[in-house]
Order: structure tokens, then C-alpha cells, then sequence
């Protein structure tokens, strides 16, 4: 007796992740040669010279700002600071098709992704030292970088809730990373704004590791992309390393969130070619120096520099020259987060409540006369 | 006895505790090859093998779940949460089931765990990782919450904490973990989890303590000595439940007592302390017990922690408040 053909998919475990492993195939646009591989792909990015030019300079941008912070970082000039180098294209391109009144709400790696959209660079040194003032929010649509893994998702969800309810033309941004897939505020999140068809787009961006932990350790499922399609989004995997695919599936998500159909859920193929923070951490204690070098050949600023120079838009001299102007506005950054004033002890207790307890408010009081 | 430091002696404890007892697991995020972001678990992946000391997926919730239903078949889990800031993710595992497990079981089941995490500040770590959240724990019934200052006792008391078949929250004071060294006794040996310590003796007023605040209290008594006033030091090293025959044995004889905590004054287990000699030792009191606390504000930026938290000359002055009082 033969069982129904329905019969015989569901008791077919086999099938069911055969089909899981090959519904995600990755978008990508421009190759690790910096050639494109989908003309039609670039059609529909539609970026124009000036746009492809602008985006490579906040490209260039934030790998010139990765570069000094960990040099600021090592000679303790800095507090906290997660490299970004390799990943430029997954944070920098997918934030280029985002709006200035869209919501961004994003991890403590995602501090370039901020700095566009307005957050001084001086303020992200604050933050990264420890200062009040650096997490002072006033004119960003944007959410201070957050620490706690995972809750940057349902913070958007609830932000694009609050969009839609209010009829506005924008949508809420969130980022996380591979390691971050695996927390319930995760599913939460997308959960969340799928079932209020909420105008969200949700990236992970998958570098291959959590700290030490591989990606291989955080999930068996085929692709993180998978987990978008239990919130039941339409999930991407996209070529975290092609700058003109992630504009692209960014542009399109939000389009599609914008339009009414709910939040998207985007997975980065990128990697982590430096430390996970520079307190402490060795990579090679959990990964090779061969696997590291594989992945730098993939990384974004040399093909999407190849693409450009071969189109007559981008040079080495007009490089170094934007270079020279990123170096000096983070010579002022420095150099104005060096001028803050020291944090008063008064102003952390005065901060906590709107309005102080009494045990509260004699200690401001006492912090007061002794000007801390 | 060699000399170790903090976190030798926490590694060690784990070492020993997995050798003796095959029930034995350690678990988290990053414990494995990195042997944990502060390295505590260094080197106990290679030598008992991924199936006993192993990564986990990066959930604190997940986490503390699976330690729970390892029980079932009679695991003896540490579960490290890599830093305690980040107890929210796990509380309802923490306090709603595990610290609940035995009552409401009626005492047919065990949950022989042990939550290990670095808490504290003044590493400048960056926000939301650094805090003083050991009230919140000792205010919930059901959970151990021990946190040494010594190297000693953080290897005897964490292998004490493996053998208990209570929740064990076992509290690594960050600051400590490598800037103190002290004498680790070799081999197996337990602490008691119930015992308080006098780590100074003196006649003129005690200073109740806990975690890193020992160190800071110990210096403040030296100075003090200096000026002829001379301190005994109580050293908690459970703070829940409480040791109230040391308490009480130590402000009887001195009549005058600080508590010094890291824990903002609203936290933290001072007040719990000064409650429990107010109802039971008022008689002996000579002065109000006098407080050294951080102020209560939320936990602060890393820049300014060091000035936040409470410091040696504040428990100076503060004794001599108290000793000066009559
Ligand atoms: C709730 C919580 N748990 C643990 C941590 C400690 N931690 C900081 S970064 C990190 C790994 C994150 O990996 P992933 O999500 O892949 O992001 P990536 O750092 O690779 O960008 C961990 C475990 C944290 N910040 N928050
Ligand atoms: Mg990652």
C-alpha cells in the first residue's frame, strides 16, 4: 500500500531539510572580483554615479574610522570599540537605503550605521568610553547601540508598530548579528511585527561567530533565513560582502514594509576579519589565520574599488584624499570628546527618576557641595 | 600553599569538580576552546572533552532552561552567565523555576546548580555589564547566593556550591578576578556555604562586608589602626541566607557597626543586615549602624565608576561617625 503523495512529503524528514537547505539561495550583485554578475540586478538597485560614488565614500568612511578606533582603542583612548572591518557593505550599504525619518535600532557593532545618520562622531567615542554624553539622542531617529542581545529586535517592533499607527511613510531598522539569532527577543521581534504587519526590516548579520562561538554552534537550521520564515517574513540571504545586493534587498524590503506587507528579514554573509572587541579578545584561539585571509579576499572595499575604478568613478588618489578629510573630522571628534566635562556623580542619581526620593535627593544634595 | 589569583582558584575549583564527579557539566556562552571571555574556564574543554564543558547557543534563558531539565537525569550543571548584568535574560529560569523548584516539587526533586557569573565594577566595562544585582537574588527564596573575596574561599566555596544540591548564585567579583593574589590550600576542600568569616579582629567597631568591598574594608581598618581604632572585619561570603551567629557574635563585642557594600544603597544586602541586627541586637548597639553604599542612582558609565563607587576614605569616615557617636 503506497502512502498519498502528502502522506509521503510530511514523513519525509529527508525532503524537509533538503528543501530548507535550497530555499535560500543568495542574492548577490556585484562578485568577489568586483564584476557584476546580474545586470539586471544593478538595473533594479538603480544607483546612480553620484550614488555609487557616495556610498563608497561612507564605505571608506567607516573602514577610516575602524582603523582609528582600534588604534585609539589600544592606546586606551577609547572604552569599548567592536571592529567593523569586512563589514562594511552589510552595515553601510543596507543603511544607505534607509531614510533619515526611518528608525534605526542597532548593536554595539553598529556604530558607523549611527554616525550616518547624524550621531556626531564624538558622541560615539563618548559612548564608547563610558560618557552620558555620548548617549545623548536628540537628533537622531535612532536608539543608542544596543548592548543587550536582542532586544534592539522587539524595540523595533515596537517602533514600527508606533510608524504605522501613526500613518508615517517610514520604517524601523534593526541589526543584530549571527550569535543574536539564537535569543527569544529575536523571534520575538519578528513575531511581533509580522502579526501587526508592522514596518519593520530586520538584518542579521552573519560573521561566522559570536565571540568565539561559530556560527555552525548557534543553530541547525540551514540558514538563519529559515528562522524569518517561522515568523512567516519573507526572508533574504544576501551577499553581505556585495555593497550593490545589500542596497538592493535593503531598498526592496523597506519598499515592501513601506507598502503595507509587513516586516522583511535580510541575513548577511559577511565575516569578522578582526577581533570581536579589543578587550582582549584573540581570534586565534577559536579560528584560523587561513580562514581569516579567505574571507579578507571577499571583502567588500576591493571589489566594490574595482567595480568603480573600472567605470572611471573612483581612484587611489581621490581615496586618499577622502581619506585625509575622514582622518581629519575624527581629529575633531577626538579631539572635542576630549574636552568633555567629567560626569558628575549629582547627575547619575538625578537622572534615575524624573523626580527624586527623598534618600535620593540628599545625596544630590551632598554630591552637589562637594561639586561632584 | 601556592600563591593564586582569584580566577586560578575558580578554574581550579571547576577542574576539581568535574574530576571529582562524572555528573558534573559546564556550560555557556564562550566556555569551550576561549575558555570563557575572562578565561575561568581555560583549558577545560581540551581536558575533559566538548561533551562535559561546551558552548551553548547565545541565550541566557536557554541557558539557565537546560540546566533545569539536565537535572532530570541527575546532571550536576554550572552554568556560567557571562556577565550577571545580563540576569534578566535568565530570571524567570532563575527565580521563578529553579529558586521554586524544590518547593514546589514538595521536595521530591533536586537542582543541584550552580550559576556562575562575574559582577561588580570598576573594570569599565562597557554598559549594561557591569552591577551590583546580588540584592535581587537574595531576596528571592530558594537560591544560595555566595560571593567570595579570597582565592581561598572562591575554590572551597564553589566546589561547596557544586556539591549543594540547592541553586547555587555564585557571584565573581570582577575587579578581583586578577588583581589579587592569595593562598590556595592544594587538592579538594570545601568551604561552608553557611558560615560567615571574621577576616580581622578588633574591639572598637565592625565593619560587615561582602565580595570586593572585603579588600576595600581591610585597608580602611588598617588606616584605621593607625589612628587607634581598631576594627573587625566580618566577610559575609553568603549573603543569603544570612550567618547571623558571626553578625551577632561581632556586634555584641564592638557595640558599633558599619555595613559596606559595592551595591547601590537601595541594593544590595546591607539593608538586610541592618535589619536583622536592628531586631535582634539593638541592645548591644552604642550607635546607630552607620551604611557605606554606592549612591542610588542607575549603574553608571564606565568613566566615572571608579568615583561612583564607594572608597576606602568613606568607610573611614563612616567608622569613625560611628565610633565618635555617644
Ligand atoms: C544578552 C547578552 N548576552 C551576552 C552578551 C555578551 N556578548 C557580547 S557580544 C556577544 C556575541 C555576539 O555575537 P553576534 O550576535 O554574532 O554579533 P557579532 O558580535 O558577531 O557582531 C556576546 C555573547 C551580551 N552583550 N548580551
Ligand atoms: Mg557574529
Amino acid at each position: 500500500m503506497a502512502l498519498t503523495d502528502d502522506n509521503k512529503q510530511v514523513l519525509d524528514f529527508n525532503l524537509q531539510l533538503e528543501r530548507q537547505d535550497t530555499s535560500f539561495p543568495m542574492l548577490q550583485v556585484l562578485n568577489n572580483d568586483g564584476e557584476i554578475v546580474d545586470e539586471d540586478a544593478l538595473k533594479r538597485a538603480d544607483l546612480s554615479d553620484d550614488q555609487l560614488v557616495e556610498l563608497m565614500k561612507q564605505m571608506v568612511f567607516s573602514r577610516t574610522l575602524h582603523e582609528r578606533s582600534s588604534k585609539l582603542a589600544k592606546q586606551g583612548r577609547l572604552g569599548f570599540y567592536a571592529p567593523t572591518i569586512g563589514e562594511e557593505a552589510s552595515q553601510i550599504a543596507s543603511n544607505y537605503a534607509f531614510d533619515k525619518g526611518d528608525w534605526l535600532f542597532p548593536g554595539y557593532r553598529d556604530i558607523p550605521q549611527l554616525v550616518m545618520k547624524g550621531w556626531p562622531i564624538y558622541k560615539a567615542f563618548l559612548w564608547s568610553r563610558g560618557h552620558y554624553e555620548g548617549n545623548e539622542f536628540e537628533d537622531v531617529n535612532g536608539w543608542m547601540p544596543q548592548i543587550i542581545i536582542g532586544a534592539q529586535y522587539v524595540e523595533a517592533a515596537g517602533a514600527a508598530l508606533g510608524l504605522k499607527k501613526r500613518g508615517l511613510p517610514n520604517v524601523a531598522y534593526a541589526y543584530t548579528g549571527d550569535g543574536g539569532t539564537s535569543q527569544g527577543d529575536f523571534y520575538e521581534g519578528m513575531n511581533f511585527a509580522g502579526a501587526y504587519k508592522a514596518p519593520a526590516v530586520f538584518f542579521s548579520q552573519n560573521n561566522e561567530y559570536a565571540i568565539s562561538t561559530p556560527r555552525t554552534l548557534q543553530t541547525c537550521a540551514s540558514h538563519l533565513a529559515a528562522k524569518g520564515w517561522a515568523a512567516g517574513l519573507p526572508s533574504l540571504v544576501v551577499d553581505g560582502m556585495d555593497p550593490i545586493a545589500m542596497y538592493l534587498a535593503a531598498k526592496e524590503a523597506r519598499q515592501w514594509a513601506i507598502d503595507g506587507n509587513g516586516p522583511v528579514f535580510i541575513e548577511t554573509i559577511t565575516n569578522r576579519l578582526g577581533p570581536h572587541s579589543m578587550s582582549g579578545d584573540d581570534p586565534l584561539r577559536y579560528r584560523t589565520q587561513d580562514e581569516i585571509d579567505a574571507w579578507t579576499k571577499k571583502e567588500p572595499l576591493i571589489r566594490f574599488r574595482k567595480y568603480l575604478e573600472s567605470r572611471d568613478l573612483w581612484s587611489e588618489d581621490i581615496e586618499n584624499d577622502w581619506i585625509d578629510v575622514v582622518n581629519s573630522q575624527i581629529d575633531d571628534g577626538v579631539k572635542e570628546a576630549d574636552g568633555i566635562a567629567k560626569q558628575k556623580i549629582s547627575d547619575f542619581i538625578e537622572q534615575t527618576l524624573e523626580v527624586p526620593g527623598q534618600a535620593a535627593q540628599e545625596q544630590i544634595n551632598k554630591f552637589r557641595g562637594e561639586g561632584k | 600553599m601556592a600563591k593564586k589569583t582569584y580566577i586560578q582558584a575558580i578554574t581550579e575549583a571547576q577542574d576539581l569538580a568535574l574530576a571529582n564527579d562524572e555528573n558534573v557539566l559546564i556550560f555557556g556562552e564562550d566556555v569551550g576552546k576561549n575558555g570563557g571571555v575572562f578565561r575561568a574556564t581555560d583549558g577545560l574543554q581540551e581536558k575533559y572533552g566538548e561533551d562535559r564543558v561546551f558552548n551553548t547557543p547565545l541565550a541566557e534563558s536557554g541557558i539557565g532552561g537546560m540546566a533545569i531539565g539536565l537535572t532530570t537525569q541527575n546532571y550536576r550543571p554550572i552554568m556560567e552567565i557571562q556577565f550577571f548584568g545580563f540576569v534578566y535574560e535568565v530570571m524567570d529560569s532563575i527565580a521563578g523555576q529553579m529558586a521554586r523548584g524544590r518547593f514546589r516539587f514538595h521536595g521530591t526533586r533536586k537542582f543541584p546548580i550552580v550559576v556562575r557569573s562575574p559582577y561588580g565594577g570598576g573594570t569599565k566595562t562597557p554598559e549594561m555589564h557591569a552591577d551590583s544585582l546580588e540584592g535581587l537574588m537574595a531576596q528571592t527564596p530558594g537560591l544560595r547566593v555566595v560571593m567570595p573575596a579570597t582565592p581561598e574561599d572562591a575554590k572551597g566555596l564553589l566546589l561547596s556550591a557544586v556539591e549543594s544540591d540547592d541553586p547555587v548564585i555564585f557571584l565573581e567579583n570582577l575587579r578581583l578576578y586578577r588583581s589579587i593574589r592569595g593562598e590556595v590550600p592544594e587538592g579538594y576542600y570545601t568551604t561552608p556555604l553557611d558560615k560567615a568569616k571574621v577576616v580581622r579582629e578588633g574591639n572598637d567597631a565592625t565593619i560587615i562586608t561582602y565580595g570586593g568591598m572585603v579588600h576595600t574594608s581591610l585597608a580602611a581598618a588598617e588606616e584605621l589602626a593607625k589612628e587607634g581604632i581598631d576594627v573587625e572585619v566580618v566577610d559575609l561570603r553568603t549573603v543569603s541566607p544570612l550567618d547571623l551567629d558571626t553578625i551577632g557574635q561581632s556586634v555584641e563585642k564592638t557595640g558599633r557597626v558599619v555595613v559596606a557594600q559595592e551595591a547601590q544603597r537601595q541594593a544590595g544586602i546591607g539593608a538586610m543586615v541592618m535589619s536583622e541586627i536592628s531586631e535582634r541586637f539593638i541592645m548591644s548597639l552604642k550607635a546607630p549602624i552607620g551604611r557605606v553604599a554606592a549612591p542610588d542612582s542607575v549603574y553608571p558609565f564606565a568613566l566615572a565608576e571608579n568615583e561612583w563607587l564607594p572608597k576606602e576614605d568613606d568607610i573611614i569616615e563612616k567608622v569613625k561617625e560611628v565610633v565618635n557617636f555617644d
